[in-house]
């Protein structure tokens, strides 16, 4: 069975899903039944100056049936008395001495930071994690991600850090930013332990459309909050890999953001994260859910032949390139496999009209000249059961681009395929093109006819 | 379809159909929601094409998935006015439902039915429809059944005079008095029937042509006339003992079972309904529905021939109904003037063999072989002619008979079929009706 454990940054935890500071990890209890289950580590709730939170705090996107594509909260940091989370932290961290326990911090003055970090330290959890990432409420008073967005704060804050902490510490990292690798470097530069993004996004959930007035409602009104849950995935894990393949960050990554199974948590891994956290999920459907992904991801080793976690940790990084890197000479078309069709034409709609117009009815003729083997099996077939229509598309292979659109609307598992036809066997990338000074294309402005 | 039927016209409070209990509840908001998403919204939807009245299927779902019931209703509407009853009545299982994708796949199709009943249930009523100005232009149609209760509510909405004559006292036609209750009960029809009148239709019940009013005189009183007359009365069964108490016509036990109030089968143990259509179905599973031990469909062919619907005969299977093929009724034994056993002979494709196959002791016989016509009442109306078969012979396209002012749809034309169907003749005659009156870019259809 692959090794599943880690050593993250000086952390040392049974596995690599740890809860991430939200209200899962409010208090002791919660944390313990959670260890319970599997999690291998646990980010408390983001500790501080007592604060005062209001009610409603959550708000949801559902889709298509599917509830909570995306959370949005506007819950402050932890609302409990500092004395009984320290307490509590010393009891966990005693009970279980294996798993990974990280205080999350937020204060606002040097004094507080050192007072804090020692107090901390003094429960024996194993690391720190300074929260420069919360996009509402506490960023308002200074705090959050207004460190987070002001990488030169950020570097001093992070400093004063350094130099009372001894256990390991880990930045948290806020993705409402332009650049994420300034925040990054400026932690590196301050010499933090490890990174962990992303926080969550700027968003307003919604409006009640029967009161206009936006969501989740306080009473006569809303304020902006912070987005987590599915959708923001594929936010969070180009910021991780971003930071990944930057050769001037050489920390480790905790990867944050929707992971919600262990496909998820495997993607994070893949591109540089060496532990992941998980808070929308749980809040959905509660700490069970990390059962499977301890088996899911064992699984997934086991059938890649891979001894441990650690092995998969970077693996997908040389493959995130900038667009200029990309091979132009690949190519690939659509396939319909006539057999598994069940005749939505769904298919058919989103080519012709958000794409590219190359998939046809059955009963639509082929231009002569263009290649679609299939226009004629669909006119041989169309033509032999006029009872049942014959309702499988084909696909114009001169016209098609390569989008994919039509395999990702398509109901039906790996009825359209993408099939390789390369335009010429060597590679060649943009950059190349640039570099050669091939890199002009006709067709432009300067190709213009002059204006009448 | 809005909040129940009104006060306007009288049912009994106590009938026999609600003993029956409905196939499926409605689904709550929640369930419709996660129904519909479950759609595709195929493109060029093989539901749609279906659909007799070419409802745009996806695109309600989708108005019920964004949560836009009243539009979703609206959707319903334009295409078929009596989406409200069509949603419970239609077999969905040989239309939409059976050509979904899914269905084409192995998985469960989308619930269109329900779906649709949910849209008009909870969005019919917020429906503005586009009414036109008056025309001064009115039209007569006989029989308040679906065919012209379609027909008279898109006319009113084209701005025309409507005026219903319906011979019974109340609206609806076989869908207010031969609906299997599971599908739909009677009030559900009148309630309808009354969202027809709000759209500007008038409905005269009691009026009987050719007794309170001539066919010259509709003639003469409108500018067009429609005929939705259906069918006639229950055949009879032609074997001696045919016409003993005890022995009943299946349109006759049916309308008793949904609109009177002293129909019971407390007496009946063992029945026997004769035939093999959809009605003798209907009237076999309410049977064993309503709690007789025994219930007997005795057919004259094979299970292979019969017309019902095999989702229907496998229904009335699972209702317990004990299916006899390859038999006729030779004899009705009589006691004291009432049916008590049938003597029972072998059928060879329909056609008796001379062998006996034994005595049935029967409580109640039901009677479905079919429907006599309306030749005299059709034939009152000058150039309208029926063909072989007894049906109004009729442009399908526009629905007008021999006589240029009248036209005709439904049962009567097509010899009973859907409500749907008759939905569906009954607007196009509408639509023809609107191009007689008012000759606009189509040519003259008469």
């Amino acid at each position: 069975m692959p090794d599943l454990s880690i050593d993250f940054a000086g952390i040392k935890s049974p596995n690599p899903f740890w809860l991430g500071s939200a209200p899962p990890t409010n208090s002791g209890d919660q944390i313990m039944r959670a260890f319970d289950e599997g999690w291998g580590g646990a980010v408390w709730k983001t500790l501080g100056n007592p604060i005062v939170n209001v009610s409603s705090r959550l708000g949801a996107v559902d889709y298509s049936g599917s509830k909570m594509l995306g959370l949005n909260n506007i819950e402050l940091i932890t609302d409990r008395p500092l004395e009984v989370n320290l307490r509590e932290m010393t009891e966990v961290k005693k009970r279980y001495p294996d798993h990974a326990v990280i205080a999350s911090l937020m204060v606002e003055t040097r004094e507080e930071w050192d007072e804090l970090i020692k107090r901390s330290e003094d429960t024996g959890c194993d690391g720190l994690e300074l929260n420069f990432g919360c996009p509402h409420g506490m960023c308002e008073r200074g705090m959050g991600s207004a460190v987070g967005q002001e990488p030169r704060v950020l570097e001093e804050l992070v400093h004063w850090v350094m130099e009372t902490a001894s256990i390991p510490v880990i930045v948290k990292l806020t993705p409402n930013i332009g650049d994420i690798t300034e925040p990054g470097l400026a932690a590196c530069k301050a010499g933090a332990d490890a990174i962990s993004l992303i926080n969550t996004v700027q968003s307003l959930i919604g409006v009640d459309l029967d009161l206009l007035v936006p969501l989740p409602r306080v009473a006569d009104g809303s304020t902006h909050g912070g987005y987590c849950g599915p959708a923001v995935k594929p936010i969070a894990l180009r910021m991780v890999g971003v930071l990944a393949r930057d050769p001037r960050i050489n920390i480790p990554l905790s990867g944050i953001g929707g992971i919600s199974d262990w496909r998820d948590a495997a993607e994070f891994i893949a591109l540089g994260a060496g532990s992941v956290q998980v808070a929308t999920a749980v809040m959905h459907h509660g700490f069970r859910i990390v059962r499977d992904m301890i088996d899911g991801l064992d699984n997934y080793l086991a059938e890649k032949k891979m001894k441990s976690v650690n092995e998969l940790v970077g693996k997908a990084v040389p493959g995130f390139k900038e667009w200029g890197e990309l091979d132009l000479n690949y190519h690939v078309v659509a396939e319909i496999d006539d057999n598994s069709c069940i005749g939505c034409q769904l298919c058919v709609v989103a080519c012709h009209d958000g794409a590219h117009q190359c998939i046809h009815q059955p009963g639509v003729a082929a231009v002569p000249g263009h290649v679609a083997p299939m226009a004629e099996i669909a006119a041989t077939r169309a033509s032999r059961s006029a009872a049942e229509p014959y309702r499988v598309p084909w696909v114009d292979e001169t016209e098609c681009v390569g989008c994919n659109l039509c395999s990702l609307v398509c109901p039906v598992d790996g009825c359209i395929t993408m099939a390789e036809r390369r335009r010429y066997p060597e590679k060649e990338t943009w950059n190349e093109r640039v570099a050669s000074g091939g890199a002009e294309i006709p067709g432009g402005i300067k190709d213009l006819p002059p204006r009448s | 379809m809005t909040g129940g039927m009104s006060n306007k016209y009288q049912l009994p409070r106590v009938r026999l159909e609600n003993d029956l209990v409905a196939k499926y509840p409605a689904y709550d908001a929640g369930e419709a929601l996660s129904e519909a998403a479950r759609c595709l919204y195929c493109y060029d939807a093989p539901c749609t094409v279906a659909c007799p009245t070419s409802i745009d299927i996806p695109e309600f779902i989708r108005r019920i998935a964004t949560e836009n019931v009243v539009g979703a209703a609206d959707t319903i509407l334009t295409a078929n006015l009596l989406g409200a009853s069509c949603a419970r009545v239609c077999p969905v299982e040989v239309l939409c439902e059976g050509s979904c994708v899914y269905t084409g796949w192995g998985r469960k199709p989308i619930e269109i039915g329900r779906l649709q009943r949910y849209a008009t249930d909870n969005g019919a009523g917020d429906v503005s429809f586009d009414k036109q100005p008056p025309t001064g232009f009115s039209v007569g149609l006989v029989g308040a059944g679906p065919a012209s209760l379609a027909c008279a509510g898109r006319l009113a909405l084209l701005g025309h005079g409507a005026v219903i004559y319906e011979k019974s006292d109340i609206p609806g036609g076989l869908n207010a008095t031969g609906i299997a209750p599971y599908k739909m009960q009677a009030p559900g029809a009148i309630e309808e029937a009354e969202f027809v009148e709000s759209l500007g239709v008038s409905i005269e019940t009691g009026v009987a042509i050719g007794e309170d009013i001539t066919p010259e005189e509709l003639l003469e009183k409108h500018d067009a006339i429609f005929l939705g007359v259906g069918l006639g009365g229950d055949s009879s069964l032609e074997v001696r003992g045919g016409d003993a108490d005890g022995v009943i016509g299946a349109v006759e036990w049916i309308r008793g079972l949904k609109t009177g109030d002293t129909m019971s089968v407390h007496h009946v143990k063992s029945a026997a309904v004769i035939g093999g259509g959809n009605t003798a179905l209907d009237a076999a599973r309410e049977l064993a529905q309503l709690g007789v031990e025994e219930v007997r469909l005795l057919y004259r062919r094979t299970v292979d021939r019969m017309p019902g619907y095999s989702h229907e005969l496998a229904g009335a299977r699972r209702d317990s109904v004990i299916v006899v093929t390859d038999t006729l009724v030779e004899e009705v034994v009589v006691e004291d003037g009432k049916a008590v056993a049938l003597k029972l002979v072998r059928a060879d494709n329909g056609q008796p063999t001379g062998e006996n196959t034994g005595i049935l002791p029967v409580d109640l016989v039901v009677v479905a072989t079919g429907q006599a016509r309306m030749r005299d009442l059709i034939e009152s109306f000058p150039s309208v002619e029926v063909d072989g078969k007894g049906h109004i012979v009729t442009d399908p396209a526009s629905g007008v008979t021999g006589n240029r002012l009248i036209f005709a749809g439904g049962d009567a034309c097509n010899g009973g079929k859907e409500v749907v169907n008759a939905v569906d003749e009954g607007q196009r005659a509408a639509r023809a009706i609107h191009e007689l009156l008012i000759p606009g870019k189509q040519k003259e259809s008469a």
